[in-house]
């Protein structure tokens, strides 16, 4: 792999930018790997690397129906943050922090993660009381926290209207200083640069349509455009789809696939300083480097794999915002976009074995998986190299939806993300 | 943006006055002290979650406050009809057992 460097930007622009080398291979398939990722975007890219770097195992393929990257992963408003309130889910949104700190340096590539801080507002007393629970909580684990008042959110946010004024005034606030944003893309493609060093092949527009059992396990796949290939291990991380994909396996997942929508402005000078959320009013909005607002909300309450939602949806997402933001107001909105995103009745992912040996899903991560990136991985490719679940994925079995021990992150989370 | 025809009503009301309830057609265990932690769990959690053709329930909220069924193509979004509760839908799968 050709590191990128200062000096190699230098270099290349004596050649005026013609010699670099492909970010990736574009290989033929093997017979035989000894694990098959199915989709090949942020989580699945991830789970490549490690599995290669940690865990040494590099004769592995990552099955991706479209292009790289190009599913929720290009689709979300990347938000990162681990203030999540149970043990089980703060342990691995917070390994996924940790991650993210180093993450730019270990895969040479700028993932432009940026460490503004987020806050999560609350409007109501009982807002307060569960933003007060939630940074104890939050501390008790190790995670940065801080409860704010008002007038401290107005300091970090000086264009918030925290007055009286707005129905639901802005009462306070948790502040976490190292959550932040990063390039969503930038994610993706190092990810996918720094596995093919290691040997991972990657291919794109290559569609799993089945898998091939043997006495009840899954001994491969089928694809549309490559045929079969064979696998000791398979990990799905297909997001949306994982359904349709464990359908294709003949069992059924306690998740439901909906539309979430978002929406970016025209480019303004700066004027956000952190990533601002509230559960209650119902929105979330920070500024790219590039200018534009990226604004979220929650989901279209219906299924849906359109990869678009219903106009209500975002009309509430913006009432929030301007609420918050009046000087947003006339601030035009340049593209909206809807991605499919695999939500559980507990909003909290599943990394697991499944009813077929061989065959793990690591799915369910709803609308909040973009933070998860290098910690889902990192989990899952642990998960793959043992053949059972690691020490963090362990209480994101989908067989918890069997005996009750569900991990409740709604609202404890501070936002629907 | 959906304009369906709530049954009950008889009328296209907007989708906003709307509220999606999942999937339809899930039969309560008929002996529940009985069932099993996997059975009570299938039939809590685990959905089909398809692509393409799916009846769900929907209430008219704001309206007859009336539970009902939709026959809707989850990917087009296309309805392909609505229908009273414990009536039998029109559009279905070969596979599908209604």
């Amino acid at each position: 792999m050709q590191r990128y460097s200062g000096f190699g930007l230098v270099k290349h622009a004596l050649s005026y930018h013609e010699n670099w080398q492909r970010v990736w291979r574009n290989p033929t398939p093997k017979p035989k790997y000894d694990v098959i990722i199915v989709g090949g975007g942020g989580h699945g890219l991830a789970t490549a690397y490690y599995l290669a770097k940690v865990h040494n195992i590099t004769n592995v393929a990552v099955v991706e129906k479209g292009y790289l990257g190009g599913g929720n992963t290009a689709r979300n408003t990347t938000i990162v943050r681990s203030n999540y309130l149970w043990d089980e889910s703060a342990h691995l949104y917070e390994h996924a922090m940790k991650l993210w700190e180093g993450l730019s340096q270990e895969l040479n590539y700028n993932v432009m993660f940026s460490q503004r801080g987020v806050l999560n507002l609350g409007h109501t007393l009982q807002d307060m009381r569960d933003i007060n629970r939630r940074v104890n909580a939050n501390r008790l684990n190790g995670i940065d926290g801080e409860v704010l008042d008002a007038q401290g959110v107005k300091e970090i946010e000086p264009m918030m209207d925290c007055s009286d004024r707005p129905r639901y005034p802005v009462m306070g606030a948790s502040f976490q200083p190292r959550a932040g944003v990063a390039r969503h893309d930038a994610v993706a493609w190092g990810y996918a640069r720094a596995a093919d060093a290691l040997g991972v092949d990657l291919f794109q527009q290559c569609e799993v349509n089945g898998f091939i059992k043997e006495d009840g396990a899954a001994i491969g796949v089928t694809t549309k455009q490559h045929g079969e290939i064979r696998a000791g291990r398979i990990g799905c991380v297909v997001a949306g789809n994982s359904g349709v994909v464990a359908k294709m396996a003949g069992f059924r997942l306690p998740i439901e696939s909906h539309p979430l929508q978002a929406l970016v402005s025209e480019p303004i000078k700066p004027i956000l300083n952190s990533v601002t959320m509230s559960n209650q009013v119902h929105g979330y909005v920070s500024q790219s480097d590039k200018g534009d607002l990226v604004i979220g909300a929650g989901i279209d309450g219906y299924l849906g794999y359109g990869q678009r939602g219903s106009y209500a949806t975002i009309e509430h997402n913006i009432q929030a915002i301007v609420e918050l933001f009046p000087c947003f107001s006339r601030v035009r909105m340049n593209r909206q976009w809807g991605g499919i995103v695999d939500t559980t009745a507990d909003a909290c992912p599943i990394m697991s074995a499944t009813p077929v040996e061989n065959l793990f899903f690591n799915c369910g991560w709803g609308t909040g998986g973009f933070k998860a990136t290098p910690g889902s991985g990192h989990a899952f490719a642990e998960t793959l190299a043992l053949g059972k679940a690691s020490s963090l994925a362990k209480p994101f079995s989908m067989f918890r939806f069997h005996d009750g021990a569900l991990i409740d992150e709604h609202g404890a989370a501070g936002v629907a993300h | 943006m959906f304009y369906i025809y709530c049954p009950y009503c008889e009328e296209h009301r907007e989708e906003e006055e709307f509220h999606a309830s999942g999937e339809a057609h899930i039969p309560r265990p008929s002996d529940p002290d009985n069932c099993t932690d996997a059975e009570w769990g299938e039939y809590l959690f685990f959905r089909t979650n398809p692509r393409g053709l799916h009846h769900e329930l929907w209430v008219h909220g704001i309206g007859c406050r009336k539970f009902f069924n939709i026959t809707r193509d989850t990917v087009s979004y296309e309805i392909k009809e609505t229908y009273k509760i414990g009536a039998k839908p029109q559009f279905t799968h070969a596979e599908e057992k209604v």
